[in-house]
């Protein structure tokens, strides 16, 4: 850009016009590099459902477990705008509660999550398998109120978290129905082909979670479960005031790791993975990373449980260059996407093909048990004292 | 035998009751209502009588009237859909003057907790028993005993368990619990359970059947206490009488339990403030049932406080017994058929036809006579004792309740007479081989009969099985007679009620005497048929109606001729 011949009384001052423009070509080249780093992570709205399972006053602590990780994401920054809590609600007002519209998360009654602010969008009854589904998907009737829809889009990070009672490969809804692992693998492919999001981390504390995160197949899911199949969540602390368990022990570290987590944190997720150990948790607790595509140790906590606005105040101009490279590698991530999405379209949920087509399988052979062996010798004894045993000889 | 024996003392006591027409002693049911009152609670009476069919000695009471008293704890949040009963019964001395001091203390306290999700009924009842039974009646809108009470004016929702309290002393050395009721039901383990748990917790010590719990399971000392203990609850149980308040909720299907306080020659005593705690924690986990308690067993026999047998391990040994009955019916069957064909084959073909009717229609015959005297003896024991004991008293220098206890056995024993008066009723032509049709009806009629009762009433079966069923099955007309007659007589139903007991005071360590034993056997034989007629308990129809018809067939067997 420097003309190619100048009168030489002129250098002096073009050399000092060059260094001050290399200068800020370094200064520009520091600051794409921050730019770089701006835009390292592809969200740019943060979503959250937290879904409580159980009513009746026995699991206060599934409440308790969903009111404290609302309380921790609101804090870091999410507003209840973009929260859809789903709780059964029968706890605060319940006749047996001996502090009425409070609802405690720590023994000697330190924390109440219940609070002032607490805006429930699914309360009692319309915590269902229907409505949870229709939230994450997005077919929702006309006329739901905003508060009540998830309305994200492909570039929102969402933290769904569940609680409750659990098995192999389901979860209880309000002792009434369940959703399975395959209902819900369903749902978030549905919402990957929808671009309802960028990425989404699952959280389940339940009895077996790991069974719910088996059979997921769309990418950009990070799951945790608090314990493996065939292992029981425990609850932590019962409060002999109030008279039920308050917590679970898998939620109630997690809380305590959240606690001290503010939102210009740098926390990673492979912390989160290291919350509770089998020492303080007895069950397992497990994760599921595989189809994610980041490295997890470049995943910030606040990506999904905080709303942080990236903002950097610069007096530079800053031009942004289209990089071709990294076009040209989205361009080939999608195509790879639709290669891709061939195979993965559905999930292998019942192996017609086999059941059709197999081999009457080869029954391990009982002797018949002493009923029958007892009747037919009953019957066999009358016959003969009846009819006399010289008819034997005419039976066989 | 009581207070009322001597028919002059017997004369002049109903002549200066009947003056007075007022009881001995009664509830103050004034004060108790004020108390209650000033704790804050709906107070509410109910007052109730009845005439006994005949005075009861043990109690000594005839014409019964009383007041029950309740107050009712409303819950504060909810609706008033579902209670929990605190009961404490009051009979016609003052031995439970501390239990109701704990029901007042334990109502204050509850008043002034805001956790209560059920409404707590306090109630205290006179003549024991009798004011419960009215009291449930009343609540529960029914009139299944005759029993004439007042409707109540206050009510409180669907009862869903009940505590009964029974306590002589301020200072308790152990809790003993008792759980057997009214014609053996038992409350749902998970109820015990809870008040297991409590001992526990609070430390205090806690007994069944008056029993220890055995500590030491592994050497032979442990599982020796707790056979003692399962057979005082078999025994217990067998008997069909309600030991106390609960007994008589479980007819309505809410569990209860009976919490008496002992106070023996111990070191450690525990105060009142130890139970209330432990009747404070019992009802506050009840308040947090969603429920009736239906999840644990209802059917069980319990070795110890925290051990139980559940009906899958001990129903099989009654099935077994039966099946003893049910292979010689099935023997009895096969001979009587060869007896039938025996002469078939003589003639051979058609003509088997002819000769077999007549000897089955003579056998049919000569089995309703006995079948039809035995029932009429059966129902002749059941109604002519109560029915007659005004003529008998005439007659006889005797009270009513010896009179009803002397006509039964009377009519117990006229039935061994019963052979040979049947005899000459039924023609001679019974053919040889009658006694085994007879014993054949009677072996089914048998296990029928042991197969319902122990169904409903696990330890009655299998007490009558265990005595019953050898006898039954090796009766015989021929053979050595006196043998088997001893044998049968011994194993009838009123010498296993006598049996027992000897065995149930055997098992509490305070064995009996001969006399004491007969002495003991004609109160209980009274309170068997009082509590038939107050309660509605099926001890006494059961063996009269059922068994003793039956064992008379038995007999007739073995004096066939």
């Amino acid at each position: 850009m420097v003309a190619a011949c100048l009168p030489r009384e002129r250098l002096r001052p073009l050399a000092g016009w060059l260094l001050l423009l290399s200068v800020g070509s370094v200064a520009a080249g520091r600051i794409e590099d921050q730019t770089e780093q701006f835009f390292r992570s592809g969200h740019t709205n943060n979503w959250a459902v937290l879904v409580c399972t159980s009513r009746f006053w026995f699991n206060y602590r599934h409440v308790a477990n969903t009111l404290s990780v609302y309380r921790s994401v609101k804090r870091l920054g999410i507003p209840d705008s973009h929260i859809v809590l789903m709780l059964a609600d029968d706890m605060a007002c319940n006749p047996r509660n001996p502090k009425p519209a409070t609802v405690f998360s720590h023994k000697n009654m330190e924390l109440n999550v219940y609070g002032d602010d607490v805006e429930v969008d699914y309360r009692s009854y319309e915590v269902t398998v229907e409505n949870f589904l229709r939230v994450l998907t997005g077919r929702i009737p006309s006329s739901t109120p905003r508060s009540k829809r998830l309305l994200s889009d492909d570039r929102s990070n969402i933290l769904i978290y569940m609680t409750g009672h659990g098995g192999n490969g389901f979860l209880k809804f309000q002792d009434s129905e369940e959703i399975t692992n395959i209902e819900l693998a369903d749902a978030f492919e549905q919402m990957w082909q929808k671009r309802r999001y960028n990425e989404l981390l699952f959280i389940i504390d339940t009895c077996q979670g790991a069974s719910m995160y088996e059979r997921f197949y769309s990418p950009n899911i990070m799951a945790l479960a608090s314990s493996q199949v065939g292992e029981d969540s425990l609850s932590h602390q019962p409060d002999p005031a109030i008279g039920v368990h308050l917590m679970d022990r898998y939620t109630f570290y997690v809380l305590e790791f959240l606690e001290e987590i503010n939102p210009a944190s740098q926390t990673n997720m492979n912390d989160l993975f290291q919350v509770c150990p089998r020492s303080l948790c007895v069950s397992t607790p497990g994760h599921r990373t595989d189809l994610f595509q980041r490295d997890p140790k470049n995943v910030l906590i606040t990506d999904f449980f905080g709303s942080v606005r990236k903002v950097e105040i610069t007096t530079d101009t800053i031009s942004l260059q289209p990089d071709l490279e990294i076009t040209e590698s989205s361009y080939k991530k999608d195509r790879m996407d639709e290669e891709l999405m061939e195979p993965l379209k559905y999930a292998e949920q019942l192996p017609v093909a086999q059941i059709i087509h197999q081999k009457p399988k080869l029954k391990d052979w009982h002797p018949p048990g002493g009923f029958i062996l007892g009747l037919w010798a009953l019957i066999i004894m009358v016959f003969f004292k009846t009819y006399g045993i010289k008819h034997m000889k005419f039976i066989f | 035998m009581g207070l009322l024996s001597d028919p002059v003392r017997r004369r002049a006591l109903a002549r200066l009751v009947l003056r007075l027409n007022a009881p001995l002693w009664a509830l103050p049911a004034a004060w108790l209502e004020r108390a209650m009152r000033s704790v804050g609670l709906e107070v509410y009476t109910q007052s109730f009588s009845r005439k006994l069919p005949f005075p009861d000695e043990a109690h000594e009471r005839y014409m019964v009237s009383g007041t029950n008293v309740y107050g009712i704890l409303r819950a504060p949040r909810a609706a008033s859909t579902e209670s929990l009963v605190l009961t404490v019964p009051c009979g016609s001395d003052a031995t439970n003057s501390q239990a109701v001091g704990l029901l007042l203390a334990l109502a204050a306290h509850f008043r002034g907790q805001i956790y209560w999700a059920k409404d707590i009924i306090f109630l205290v009842t006179e003549q024991d028993l009798l004011g419960t039974e009215a009291w449930l009646e009343a609540y529960h809108d029914v009139n299944v005993t005759g029993m004439q009470s007042s409707p109540l004016q206050g009510r409180a929702g669907a009862i869903q368990a009940a505590v009964a309290l029974e306590l002589s002393t301020d200072v308790v050395t152990s809790l003993d619990v008792a759980v057997e009721g009214l014609n053996g039901q038992l409350p749902n383990l998970d109820l015990l359970n809870l008040f297991q748990t409590f001992c526990q917790k609070g430390g205090l010590l806690c007994t069944l059947q008056g029993k220890l719990q055995p500590q030491d399971w592994t050497s032979v000392d442990g599982p020796l206490q707790g056979l003692q203990t399962l057979l005082l609850m078999v025994l217990q149980q067998a008997s069909g009488r309600p030991h106390g308040p609960h007994g008589l909720f479980l007819r309505y299907r809410v569990e209860a339990l009976t919490i008496r306080g002992i106070n023996s020659f111990r070191q450690y005593k525990y105060d009142l403030v130890a139970v209330g705690k432990a009747l404070e924690g019992v009802f506050r986990k009840l308040n947090h049932l969603l429920e009736r308690l239906h999840q644990s067993f209802f059917f069980y026999l319990l070795p110890a406080l925290s051990r139980f047998v559940s009906i899958g391990l001990y129903m099989p040994a009654v099935g077994f017994l039966l099946l003893v009955l049910g292979l010689k019916a099935l023997e009895l069957w096969m001979q009587l058929h060869e007896a039938g064909v025996g002469p078939e084959e003589a003639g051979g073909g058609p003509e088997s036809s002819p000769p077999l009717q007549p000897a089955q229609s003579v056998g049919l015959a000569s089995l309703v006579a006995p079948l039809l005297i035995s029932q009429a003896m059966g129902l002749a024991l059941y109604i002519l004792p109560v029915l007659g004991q005004h003529v008998a008293t005439q007659h006889f220098p005797v009270a009513e309740a010896e009179a009803v206890v002397l006509t039964l056995l009377a009519i117990y024993a006229a039935g061994l007479a019963l052979p040979h008066s049947t005899q000459r009723v039924v023609s001679a032509r019974a053919p040889d081989r009658g006694w085994m049709a007879l014993k054949l009806v009677a072996i089914i009629y048998l296990a029928l009969q042991l197969a319902c009762i122990a169904l409903t009433n696990f330890s009655l079966g299998f007490l009558l099985a265990v005595t019953m069923v050898p006898a039954a099955a090796l009766t015989k007309p021929y053979g050595p007679r006196p043998l088997y007659a001893t044998l049968l007589v011994l194993t009838s139903p009123a010498a296993t009620l006598l049996g027992s007991l000897f065995l149930w005071r055997e098992l509490q360590e305070a064995p009996l005497s001969l006399a004491e034993g007969w002495q003991l056997f004609l109160v209980a034989v009274a309170q068997g048929v009082l509590e038939h007629h107050t309660y509605g308990a099926m001890l006494f129809p059961l063996l009269a109606l059922g068994l003793y018809p039956c064992w008379l067939l038995f007999w007739n067997v073995l004096f066939w001729k």
